[in-house]
């Protein structure tokens, strides 16, 4: 597992029934694009998270292939509609197939 | 053997050419994943919306933004990077706005390229040139 992998994410607390919501997440990882050379010339093998994911009760909101062209600490952000209350699911899949996830709950009333 | 100036002209052409084509040789490769993601088919534009800067002074982190109401999918591609390919966005049901924003690697000014397909099979295309101060690889 890469060190210090700290996802960060930010979701409303609540919404009315149908609402558009934007939601924008942010994980820490230093996304080694396997191009880089260290000190010595040898190359820096390639590190990154290579899918993100994320869910609403089940249903998918957003799911991107990420390729070594992103950036340092990825960072997303989109909108995603919500029908009730419940949970988003956000998950990050490592190359070296660690798996960082995190939920928040948003009320709708 | 003694070149003759006809051969010394036929050999420098030679050269010539192959310089000219030393460039679309690289953007070919973006042509070619983009072919492999649209299967051959016709590429509209118009739909699809893709936000970059103009200029971008660290190539490190690029923002760049797409917005494709009604499309299931997003590729983009940078035809300048050693790896053209930056991402793929596949969206769900409750994506109303079928965009996204993100930041980005660029080697170098280039185009980046975003490639859409809409829900009804078809395909939209966008591109965006953008400069490059910094680069972003190596380092």
């Amino acid at each position: 597992m890469a060190k210090g992998v700290k996802p960060r994410v930010k979701v409303p607390k609540s919404a009315s029934a149908g609402d558009t919501i934007t939601i924008k997440t942010l994980i820490s990882h230093k996304m080694e694009s396997g191009q880089r050379k260290d000190s010595d010339g040898n190359q820096i093998p390639r590190s990154i998270i290579n899918r993100f994911v994320a869910d609403f009760n089940g249903q998918n909101v957003i799911d991107v292939t990420l390729e070594p062209a992103i950036s340092t600490n990825p960072y997303f952000q989109f909108d995603a509609t919500v029908p009730e209350s419940g949970e988003f699911k956000f998950t990050w899949y490592d190359d070296d197939g660690s798996v960082y996830e995190t939920s928040k709950t948003i009320e709708v009333n | 053997m003694k070149l003759t100036r006809r051969e010394i002209l036929a050999v420098g052409t030679g050269a010539g050419v192959a310089s000219l084509f030393g460039m679309p040789a690289l953007a070919s490769a973006t042509d070619d994943l983009i072919a492999a993601f649209t299967g051959g088919a016709e590429v509209g534009s118009g739909a699809l919306a893709l936000t970059a800067p103009e200029i971008a002074e660290n190539g490190n982190t690029v923002p760049i933004e797409i917005s494709a109401p009604g499309a299931v999918a997003v590729t983009v591609f940078a035809d300048g990077n050693p790896v053209p390919a930056v991402a793929t966005f596949n969206f769900g049901p409750l994506n109303p706005s079928r965009g996204a924003s993100t930041r980005i690697r660029l080697a170098k000014s280039q185009n980046v390229i975003a490639v859409a397909k809409m829900e009804d099979g078809s395909f939209q295309r966008a591109e965006a040139a953008v400069k490059v101060t910094i680069g972003g690889c190596g380092g």
